[in-house]
């Protein structure tokens, strides 16, 4: 299958959508909500790309959109840069100071946000990273609540998040630097779920390792008794160890 | 809120397609109001995460986790009713009743409610209690209405 991407026509290898396509490509498409470990999502619409022919004409979220045969896609037309523009003064106007935002705006010469800012401070853009990858890679401690303008990331009830493990892959995907963990002594803490965790130190040099409940839930999944509870310079002498002894 | 009741609401919904929602409305409906020990139930039954019951409890407005009073009345603020003056019937509402819309009151008889539509333009302005429409209303009437339902009748 082959689709035309700003007027080149190039191969589909397997690809489930455009924008996986054009990165192939070296096209730069920018995203906010996608991830590649995480199933399309169409949150951010900063992915927008305007279909010429071979489907339905005009702008789409190209994260979401399949390839198919004969279909022919600009992703930087005249139409596509005003939009995404203003998709930009918008995010601005939430979170003024994410460097990735910031980034973003400086990329497609967005100065200023001519819309009015919202009066609490904001952090979040609500693109769904953390909510998606806490369910997938975590353990669903932290989800969508409320609607409309009152739509927000929060865990159950708006309580310290009960079901965090400490995983801390929220914190790793936020585009905006919205969710911060950080690590005092034996406790990890993260905001703005409110979590609080204990923290495991390695068996050997009693060097913090992660949080406890991450190490348990880790111990499910998988199996890798010879390094239990070592931190990551412990395991590789370890290692190394058993390589010189076998020698 | 008594376990063995929640747990029989979940049993009468066996399909696994869609029934968070309609265990979730015959649980608002039995307690006014969705009880966090409830949910508790639901998703240890379900194997759906708290969290994401706790999203459906928010995201729509027929579920409350503040538990409602005996008598909902809804105002309506549709693009009729409020041409029609709803604004004075619902101040009308809360002076009576003694609360703001969003509000019950503290004995649990009523709770006051801003609707964007009852579906019956031609009638506004309207409100319903429990379900009964009352249309064409002025605010006078507002007392005489609440004596009815104050005292047991109403239905």
């Amino acid at each position: 299958m082959e689709i035309t991407l700003n007027g080149k026509s190039v191969p589909v290898q397997g690809e489930a959508t455009v924008l996986e396509v054009a990165r192939r490509e070296g096209i730069w498409i920018p995203t906010l909500c996608h991830h590649p470990g995480l199933p399309p999502y169409g949150a951010c619409r900063l992915c927008i790309v305007e279909v010429k022919a071979g489907g339905r004409q005009g702008l789409t979220a190209s994260c979401t959109l399949p390839p198919a045969e004969g279909l022919v896609v600009e992703t930087d037309s005249p139409r596509v840069r005003e939009r995404r523009k203003v998709l930009v003064q918008l995010l601005l106007a939430v979170v003024r100071d994410a460097p990735e935002i910031r980034e973003l705006a400086r990329r497609l010469g967005v100065e200023k946000a001519p819309f009015k800012p919202p009066e609490e401070k904001r952090e979040c853009i609500l693109c769904g990273l953390c909510v998606r990858v806490c369910e997938t890679a975590g353990n669903s401690a932290i989800g969508f609540a409320f609607r409309g303008s009152q739509r927000r990331v929060s865990p159950p009830f708006g309580k310290a998040a009960a079901d965090c493990i400490g995983c801390r892959a929220c914190a790793k995907v936020c585009p905006t630097g919205a969710v911060r963990f950080e690590q005092a002594g034996d406790r990890l803490t993260g905001e703005p779920w409110q979590a609080d965790l204990q923290v495991a130190r390695c068996t050997s040099c009693g060097r913090p390792l992660a949080a406890r409940l991450l190490l348990d839930f880790a111990r499910k999944k998988v199996v890798c008794s010879d390094f239990e509870g070592l931190c990551p310079a412990c395991r590789r002498r370890k290692v190394a160890r058993s390589v010189k002894r076998r020698g | 809120m008594n376990t063995a009741e929640v747990r029989e609401i979940i049993a009468r919904h066996p399909e696994p397609e869609g029934r968070v929602a309609a265990i979730l409305e015959e649980i608002q409906k039995k307690y006014r109001h969705l009880p966090e020990e409830a949910l508790r139930i639901v998703s240890g039954e379900l194997g759906v995460s708290l969290t994401r019951l706790y999203g459906v409890a928010t995201f729509y407005a027929a579920f409350s986790l503040e538990p409602k009073g005996e008598h909902l009345i809804s105002i309506c603020h549709g693009t009729a009713c409020h041409v029609k003056g709803a604004k004075n019937l619902a101040e009308r509402w809360e002076r009576e009743v003694g609360i703001k819309e969003g509000q019950t009151t503290a004995d649990g008889m009523f709770t006051l409610e801003a609707v964007r539509c009852l579906g019956c333009c031609s009638l506004a302005p309207v409100f319903s209690i429990d379900g009964k429409t009352y249309g064409g209303v002025k605010p006078d009437q507002v007392p005489e209405v609440l004596g009815e339902w104050k005292g047991g009748g109403g239905r």
